[in-house]
């Protein structure tokens, strides 16, 4: 049944790798900065591991790489709302309208990081990344539920974009800087991409180990 | 000064399932045709790096760029419509094969109901049924008259299916099996017949098995991996027009792909078209094609905008009700769903856009609505598309969205909840239209599209309806801590409901309530054919592209006789 097109596409079978641990002094070159500046980098590091923190079940956001995740997708066309309607005029909307801002979702970052430090000094006077996990998700609550008021920005509408960007950075292909090493994908049983599954599709749960695009190059 | 072209048969805009059909069906008569398309072109080798949902599914890689062209939207003609920013409740096709390459294959059969909805309404329930402002309308055509077309698209694109007890007279059996079924489809048949309805394999154009099309188009088949709907099949085993009809059309040597061309405006002169005038995006030159036939196959939104923008036809006013382009804009009623926890442990990450079991038993007019506040109904299905790990991460109803709990949960559920679905039917009402907004533009200095829809009563019971309906299945299959709709609420254009939007250039029996005939031939100009489920009068509780294909076989037969004949066909 299987047509000569898939005998092609479909790699040889190999034993996957059992996700090995990278040797300690391992170089990943992907790890650093392309827009955020080493202040950012460590707010964002520290929020994104609030929003998926490490547990019984394996790494956080943190160790996942979320914030270079993060830093990599704004230095690009998505920090920039590249593909996004930007064009003039620009008028407060109904909510059933949908974002309606001028800023592009770097600038959007730029402010909220900085809004983040500013209200845990004035409530903490504490840099965020130095407060305790209550505290940090203290913050991030009254973010969540617009107890911030700010001018510039919606602050609610920042949390929102770092929690879904957190778990883009959880959850997409280990080739945009997140999901280190799958274990995002391996934490849930998820078998990242694989070309068929047509010997399981009639089967009860199976856990088949996974494998990323570089396993289809 | 444009540059004039010389002249062709016939010009196509946009090659997407409707051009394409009626490319190859055209050619393989001899016409010569043009097919101008502002996207790129796109072949079966771009999906081998296809199962990114980054970038297909959040980033929206296959879709049109909205930087330089989106809809303006406001829910009622008191407030000022505003650009969709980003990409929301439906999504736009761009580039070779249109929306035809990232659907998930869905390939239904509107119900005979559907072709003559307003008198078999008042036939069974009277005249009052229908509020005054519903603008429902019979289609000008009946289930029978378009049956062998719904079978000619089956067959060209292969449809893998079963017989659905509910569903209009079919001539001849799908081409191919159904699908697999997958464990907690099983149950979902089980439960429904507990229920003592009807369910049924969801017709598929994913392809059980491999198979050769009468046109002589082989393909290979559905290997379940999950990456359907936003996504190239990488087996071309999913039906799309660069893997079926483009390239027969090809093969005659009569047809011309101009990609990165987007038309602009009709051309036309003493009631007739005489061409269509067109950017080339690579240069930025004006280029002006002569044709004999123009076809327009933008779907929804680019079929109306390219008739007001061309100042073909009378536009649409609220006001007086009276004009028809942009008239019965509708949608479909999506949020009627329940979702349950469930104890085992399902392959939810493996699917085909097309894999599932549904039912109609409350869909159409099958049930009696004497008692009920809507008319209509939709699709109920059990579908397993593949959940993707970004967009899926679902967690009880009152546990948090973020945080230590919030991944304890995504991570416990992940592979244990099973959602039951509806496709609410969408009825038409005097104040759902579109037009040309008044402020907003396109990178050319166009204006805009501009919608003004909201739901009405009626969507928030059928939604109500629907949801409840579904949430008995979920149960019957076992499911605790059943989350379903509470309230439609208004319609917002931030979150992805369906691509399913129609109307705008309407079918019907006569010119006084229609824009086309039922060959989609334009009443007031007999050389201009309007295709795509901007025809549809309202949308029917089904996906819409096995209509809309059904409408294209036909229209290409309406073509070749108007080649010859001319005049009105109908």
């Amino acid at each position: 049944m299987l047509g000569g097109v898939l005998g092609y596409l479909l790699p040889k079978q190999k034993t996957p790798p059992a996700a090995p641990a990278p040797a300690q002094n391992e170089n990943n070159y992907n790890q650093a900065l392309m827009f955020f500046n080493q202040e950012q980098y460590r707010i964002t590091e520290a929020a994104v591991e609030r929003i998926f923190p490490a547990d019984d079940n394996g790494p956080g956001a943190k160790e996942l790489g979320a914030a270079f995740f993060i830093d990599h997708q704004l230095a690009g066309d998505w920090g920039f709302n590249a593909r996004d309607y930007m064009q003039p005029p620009f008028y407060v909307g109904e909510k059933t309208q949908g974002y309606q801002g001028r800023l592009r979702r770097r600038e959007i970052f730029y402010i909220g990081l900085r809004e983040i430090q500013n209200y845990s000094q004035k409530k903490y006077q504490k840099d965020f990344p130095s407060l305790a996990p209550e505290e940090q998700d203290a913050v991030l609550t009254a973010f969540q539920n617009d107890d911030v008021k700010l001018t510039t920005i919606s602050a609610s509408g920042f949390f929102n974009l770092l929690r879904s960007s957190t778990l883009e950075g959880v959850y997409s292909d280990p080739l945009y800087g997140g999901n280190k090493n799958m274990q995002g994908w391996t934490m849930r049983q998820y078998p990242g991409n694989q070309m068929a599954y047509t010997n399981i599709i009639e089967k009860n749960f199976t856990v088949i180990p996974p494998k990323s695009l570089k396993d289809h190059l | 000064m444009a540059k004039k072209l010389p002249k062709t048969d016939v010009v196509i805009i946009g090659v997407g399932w409707a051009g394409g059909i009626i490319a190859s069906e055209l050619t393989k008569k001899g016409l010569s045709v043009v097919g101008l398309e502002r996207g790129k072109e796109r072949v079966t080798e771009d999906y081998y790096m296809a199962h990114d949902e980054l970038r297909y599914a959040l980033r929206y890689d296959l879709m049109q760029d909205l930087s330089k062209e989106t809809i303006t939207f406001r829910s009622t003609e008191k407030i000022r419509a505003l650009p969709m920013r980003q990409y929301g409740s439906f999504l736009l096709g761009e580039g070779l094969g249109g929306a035809g390459v990232h659907w998930n294959g869905q390939t239904f059969r509107f119900l005979p109901y559907d072709f003559k909805i307003r008198s078999m309404t008042e036939e069974r329930y009277g005249k009052d049924k229908i509020p005054p402002e519903m603008t429902i309308q019979d289609w000008g055509i009946t289930y029978d008259q378009l049956e062998p077309y719904f079978d000619k698209f089956e067959k060209t694109t292969g449809i893998s299916g079963e017989e659905n007890p509910l569903a209009g007279k079919r001539s001849n059996p799908y081409p191919t099996p159904p699908m697999l079924h997958t464990p907690s489809m099983k149950m979902f048949a089980d439960a429904a017949k507990n229920l003592k309805l009807n369910p049924y394999t969801v017709p598929s154009a994913n392809l059980s098995e491999s198979y050769t099309n009468p046109d002589g188009i082989s393909r290979a088949a559905c290997q379940y991996c999950g990456y359907c709907e936003r996504f190239g099949c990488e087996y071309g085993a999913k039906a799309d027009p660069v893997v079926t009809v483009i390239p027969v059309a090809k093969k005659t040597g009569k047809f011309e792909i101009r990609t990165h061309s987007y038309v602009r405006r009709i051309l036309h002169k003493g009631g007739k078209a005489t061409g269509v005038m067109y950017t080339d995006l690579t240069t930025g030159e004006e280029i002006e094609q002569p044709a004999d036939i123009v076809v327009s196959t933008g779907y929804v939104f680019n079929n109306t905008r390219l008739m007001l923008l061309s100042k073909i036809g009378k536009p649409y006013d609220s006001s007086s009700g009276t004009g028809v382009i942009g008239k019965n804009y509708a949608y479909q009623v999506i949020k009627g769903n329940a979702a349950g926890f469930f104890e085992d442990k399902f392959n939810l990450f493996a699917g085909a856009g097309s894999l599932g079991m549904g039912l109609d038993d409350f869909n159409g007019d099958n049930f009696d609505h004497s008692d009920l506040k809507f008319i209509h109904g939709g699709n109920i299905a059990h579908t397993i598309t593949g959940q993707r790990p970004i967009q899926n991460n679902p967690v009880p109803e009152e546990s948090p969205r973020w945080g230590k709990e919030f991944k304890a949960n995504s991570l416990k559920y992940a592979n244990s909840v099973l959602s039951v679905g509806s496709q609410g039917s969408s009825m038409p009402f005097r104040h759902h239209y579109l037009d040309l907004d008044p402020t907003y533009k396109d990178a050319f200095g166009d204006p805009l599209i501009r919608i003004t829809f909201d739901f009405e009563e009626q969507d928030r019971q059928l939604a109500r309806y629907l949801s409840d309906r579904c949430a008995e299945i979920v149960q019957e299959m076992g499911g605790q801590n059943i989350m379903k709709l509470k309230e439609l609420g208004p319609y917002e254009i931030t979150t992805y409901q369906s691509t399913h939007n129609t109307g705008g250039v309407i079918m019907g029996e006569n010119p006084g309530n229609s824009a086309v005939n039922n060959y989609l031939q334009m009443w007031d100009m007999e050389n201009l054919f309007v295709v795509g489920a901007s025809a549809f009068p309202h949308n029917s509780g089904y996906n819409p592209t096995g209509t809309v294909g059904a409408l294209a076989y036909r229209t290409a037969e309406g073509i070749l006789e108007y080649s010859k004949k001319g005049g009105l066909l109908v």
